[in-house]
């Protein structure tokens, strides 16, 4: 085959001329610019995601994103008042907030007040002065050669750093919260890191109201031993938003993560999740609700390198209008991984014949004594069950958002925390209830 | 005034032709059997009047207190006070008991501008209604129907009955399904929501349930349509005799 050049689209100049732009001012020298550099070579050489790119597939980067906006002026006090109402979801759920706007961390809005055994920073202080808590992780939690993570490490600017202390169990959740900010569509990359040690327990709300701005997100999260972290992720956005979780869990841990999204106009949510010791337990899940044109892409990328650890996958797809919803799951049993026991199941509800479901479940085994499976269903609500409700005076909308918490409801419900699954749960009703009929 | 009147109704579901020019006139107060061979159209009936998609009526009407009801939907018609208690009540996973009686009967006092219930009125009624039917508070907790044995099915749809007092019940082979026990029990919780202002289609193929509600009327359908009506001692005669000679006659 020839070796063949493409031509770069608008969007992959712009990423370019950005980042040639951005370099200097980017945080970080020395180790942390090397990284950049080696990131951004990466993307120039395979420009952005496109339906051949196999975890792609389903959503064309290259195609749906037309251009870049301009990167994200640091917020004024303007764009910081306008992010009032972010986070509201979680109101009176008494979490931790930490917020972020336009991507910058304003420790003016945020509660940084002292708890034992967290340590609470910015992401763009800790590359700037070389912390040694990011030289150890950044980068280094996943190795994968996706192109939006590449994207992410060549441009990240802040986000959060936090370090939970050995031990130490936390009883608030802490919620960041990312609000756009600006009035004007912009671009945002931004990149956290979560340790949480030995036998520490904590419980994350990784909130993302991305408006009309462009925001590629990603996360690395490293589980140790013994530790039990239940990690939610919330989204929605009116233009895209690519969000990577890359995260290492230790032995005998137990990590769940649950991502709710609502009102996504262009969403990846990719997940590269190596569980690194054995006999830990692990429930990956998540309920979407899309309508409209939204496009809500699920990939999982699970790896059970080390055996004996039980790993349940579990999504919930209602689909409105014309909507694509989208979901690969991809399970890794490595050799060695003897007893692992990893199921996924994923559904798919539709409202509409016009909506659509994308459904891409692998397992790829190596080791031989290991209980594994995947299963999805896709189908429209059941006409019997509405009827009988609607028999008892109930009205069509309301048969039609009861069957619907029901579906999705199950999943809900394995949220370990219960004001975030009743905040959860709330936000799903609040978006039926603009249903339009 | 009759309640209901069925005036040459035909319907047909996935272009079968099931109700073949049926009429039939309901009193206020009167409670009506309807009997007939398996698949002479009695669900289908009930179906119709309750007001199921794929229920397609090609001819005829149906007058509620004089309104013409084939054009609302279900839940408009449930408003109006039309109930049916399903031959085979669904299992709703996920949907909880208590939000769906809760769910159904304010929407049906909305539509009928009355006020919803307050919170301790609307426990008091169901609880009493359920211990009058023997419906323990297990399974009020959980979701509607699922995992309920075919008696508490059947005991859940009177419970249902009760609470939304209905105007028009169609009882659709209620009995089928109950020990003698629940049999009493389920007729007990039917024989207290007479009234003159509530008429009942008590549809059944045991003469036994109409010892137990004694109707005013028996009606027997066959091939979709009313062919031989008469007073309780009709439904002796065919437990006798059998439909021999009205599956013959019917054209
Ligand atoms: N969805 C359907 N599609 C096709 N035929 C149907 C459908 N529903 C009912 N029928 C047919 O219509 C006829 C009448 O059915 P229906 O259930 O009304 O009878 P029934 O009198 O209630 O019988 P049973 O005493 O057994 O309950 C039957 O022949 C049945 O097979
Ligand atoms: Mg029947």
């Amino acid at each position: 085959m020839a070796d063949v050049t493409p031509i770069k689209t608008p969007a992959e100049q712009a990423l370019a001329n950005a980042y040639t732009g951005a370099r200097d001012r980017l945080p970080g020298k020395g180790a942390v610019a090397a990284l950049r550099e080696d990131a951004f070579r990466a993307f120039e050489a395979r420009g952005l995601p496109h339906r051949r790119v196999e975890e792609w597939k389903y959503t064309d980067l290259r195609t749906l994103m037309r251009d870049l906006y301009p990167l994200a002026a640091p917020p004024d006090a303007a764009a910081k008042a306008r992010t009032k109402e972010a986070g509201n979801v979680l109101a009176g759920v008494g979490c931790r907030r930490l917020v972020f706007v336009a991507g910058v961390f304003v420790p003016e809005l945020s509660d940084l007040a002292a708890e034992a055994g967290v340590s609470i920073g910015s992401m763009a202080e800790a590359l700037a002065k070389g912390d040694a808590l990011v030289a150890a992780h950044v980068g280094k939690t996943f190795a994968t050669d996706d192109v939006a993570v590449a994207l992410n490490t060549a441009l990240m600017g802040d986000g959060a750093v936090i370090r939970i202390a050995s031990g130490t169990q936390v009883a608030r959740p802490i919620h960041l919260i990312f609000a756009a900010g600006s009035d004007r569509p912009s671009a945002i990359f931004m990149r956290s890191l979560i340790v949480v040690e030995k036998g520490a327990r904590v419980t994350i709300v990784d909130d993302h109201d991305s408006g009309g701005s462009q925001e590629n997100a990603a996360l690395e999260l490293v589980v140790g031993d013994e530790a039990e972290v239940d990690y939610v992720k919330l989204t929605r956005t009116n233009a895209l938003h690519v969000a990577s979780l890359m995260a290492t869990v230790g032995a005998r841990a137990r990590f769940n993560s649950f991502a709710f999204t609502r009102d996504g106009k262009l969403v990846r949510n990719q997940n590269f999740i190596r569980f690194a010791g054995e006999h830990t337990e692990s429930g990956i899940r998540g309920v979407s609700l899309l309508r409209g044109d939204d496009h809500v892409d699920t990939t999982l990328l699970i790896d059970h390198a080390k055996g004996h650890c039980v790993s349940r996958e579990q999504f919930r797809t209602v689909l409105d209008d014309e909507s694509h919803g989208v979901f690969q799951g991809k399970i890794v049993v490595e050799p060695h991984a003897q007893k692992t026991d990893a199921k996924m199941m994923t559904r798919s509800l539709l409202l509409t014949d016009r909506a659509e479901a994308d459904n891409k479940p692998e397992l790829e085994i190596f080791a031989d004594d290991v209980v594994c499976g995947h299963g999805a269903t896709a189908g429209a609500l059941d006409p019997g069950l509405k009827f009988y409700l609607m028999s008892r005076g109930i009205s069509e909308p309301e048969a039609e958002a009861l069957l619907i918490q029901a579906f999705i409801g199950e999943t809900v419900e394995e949220i370990a925390h219960e004001g975030i699954r009743t905040a959860v749960m709330n936000a799903a009703i609040e978006w039926l209830g603009r249903r339009e009929w | 005034m009759s309640l209901l009147e069925i005036k040459n109704l035909h319907a047909e579901v996935e272009g079968k032709k099931i109700l073949n020019g049926l009429t039939l006139t309901i009193e206020k107060g009167q409670v009506a059997a309807i009997m007939g061979p398996n698949g002479s159209g009695k669900s289908t009936l009930a179906y119709v009047l309750a007001g199921k998609p794929g229920y397609e009526v090609t001819e005829g009407e149906v007058l509620l207190d004089g309104e013409n009801i084939l054009d609302m939907g279900a839940d408009e018609r449930a408003a109006k006070g039309v109930f049916l208690a399903f031959q085979y009540p669904v299992e709703v996973p996920g949907v909880a008991t208590m939000t769906f009686l809760r769910t159904a009967l304010n929407a049906q006092r909305k539509t009928r501008s009355e006020g919803e219930l307050s919170t301790p009125e609307f426990m008091k009624l169901v609880r009493e209604t359920a211990g009058q039917l023997g419906i323990g508070q297990d399974m009020l907790r959980r979701a509607v129907n699922v995992g309920f044995s075919g008696g508490e099915k059947k005991r859940n749809e009177i419970m249902q009955m009760a609470i939304l007092q209905p105007r028009l019940a169609v009882l659709d082979e209620t009995d089928s399904g109950l020990d003698i026990d629940a049999l009493k029990i389920v007729a007990d919780g039917v024989n207290r929501l007479r009234s003159p202002e509530r008429s009942m289609i008590v549809i059944t193929h045991y003469q036994r349930l109409l010892n137990y509600i004694v109707p005013d009327v028996v009606h027997v359908l066959a091939k979709g349509r009313v062919v031989k009506s008469g007073g309780k001692e009709l439904a002796l005669a065919l437990e006798a005799e059998g439909y021999a000679q009205y599956v013959g006659e019917a054209a």
